[in-house]
């Protein structure tokens, strides 16, 4: 697989739903579409439903991959609105 | 002239602790009201009523100190804005539902179809006790199906669908009941484990996933004096027309084995719940 540019990261692990959600999608409204956004989150809640919620927003998410310390880092790429 | 409390209580008006006043139960479904009928219920509370609402806890509206001698004329000005009195008393009641798929984004059936259609079947249905539909339409459970003489709950049934996996494993953390696993780009669901709840497909940022909507179903809760949840019979039911089958069973068993007064419950308590299975797994089997 092609390697994937990350144009900027956010960590939503400081904040619990559905602020989780918003501050995600505030990180990416500063993006260009096609420019991937990297969410670092918890295990629970956040990498249950953040997912979903940037599928249901038109986004694409290209992984989710399992961090060391527990946490999860989601590669998101931006839509159009 | 003696006031026959029974048929008004059936015609959904209900006798308040206030003589003479009585509280009129509206004819809702599924939770919908439209702002016509909502007009003309505004109406009627302020013309023959004390001028307010009550919200019942079963998603009806009662429009409270409605006089004896007004019931005619209420249900008239009522008949203007498309809204009916509805039901109490030993018959089928308020069909409940949540807003299901047709707003709600975790919803997997049409409960307000679902909702007309029953309560076009069998709504006010003469039965030896109250009877009482609730649907809800996922697993997040909103409308408490399990509460209910017959509850339906939306489910899908998922199959993955390698072709479109991108081994992401969205799927594996979205799932709640830890059915699902990946290993070596290859997604296993454990049937044992599934609820049906269908996170994993609509967490899916590919849609790799096929789905059938269906419907769990429970029997015999009840949740007032006595609390009981109620329980399915068959793990999910995929065809429409096999649920409306299976529905009708379930009422005719009821109306052939219940006693007057007998909440489903303790029918198949009395009866014995293998006895109703056998039935139930009958129409299921056979149609």
């Amino acid at each position: 697989m092609a390697e994937i540019q990350i144009a900027d990261t956010v960590d939503i692990t400081d904040v619990v739903c559905p602020v989780t959600f918003v501050k995600a999608k505030v990180a990416l409204e500063e993006l260009e579409i096609g420019e991937v956004l990297a969410v670092r989150m918890n295990d629970g809640e956040p990498v249950q439903n953040v997912p979903r919620s940037m599928k249901e927003e038109g986004h694409k998410v290209l992984r989710l991959d399992a961090n060391e310390d527990g946490t999860y880092t989601l590669l998101v790429q931006k839509n159009e609105e | 002239m003696a006031v026959d409390y029974a048929a008004l209580k059936k015609g959904g008006f209900m006798r308040q602790k206030q003589k003479n006043n009585f509280s009129l139960r509206l004819r809702v479904v599924g939770g919908n009201v439209t702002a016509e009928q909502l007009a003309k219920i505004a109406e009627v509370a302020e013309k023959f009523g004390d001028g307010h609402v009550h919200l019942t806890s079963r998603q009806s509206i009662e429009i409270p100190f409605i006089k004896l001698e007004e019931i005619d004329a209420v249900k008239a000005a009522l008949a203007e804005g498309k809204v009916e009195p509805g039901v109490c008393g030993p018959r089928v009641r308020t069909i409940t539902a949540c807003q299901g798929n047709a707003i709600c984004p975790s919803g997997c059936i049409n409960t307000y179809e679902l909702a007309k259609e029953l309560d076009d079947r069998y709504f006010a249905r003469e039965l030896p006790h109250k009877f009482k539909f609730g649907i809800t339409g996922c697993q997040n459970n909103c409308l408490k199906a399990e509460e209910n003489d017959l509850g339906i709950k939306g489910g899908l049934q998922v199959t993955w669908r390698e072709s479109d996996c991108i081994g992401c494993g969205v799927c594996v953390k979205a799932c709640r009941t830890e059915a699902i696993t990946l290993e070596d780009g290859k997604i296993t669901v454990d049937p044992e484990k599934c609820n049906f709840c269908g996170r994993c497909s609509k967490a899916c940022p590919t849609d790799a996933w096929d789905t059938v909507s269906g419907y769990i179903v429970s029997f015999g809760g009840v949740f007032g004096n006595h609390i009981a949840k109620g329980e399915p019979v068959i793990p999910f039911i995929s065809d429409h027309d096999l649920l409306m089958k299976i529905c009708d069973a379930a009422i005719e068993f009821f109306a052939r084995n219940a006693n007057p007064g007998e909440r489903f419950k303790f029918t198949l308590d009395r009866v014995g719940r293998d006895v109703f299975e056998k039935e139930i797994r009958e129409v299921y089997e056979n149609g």
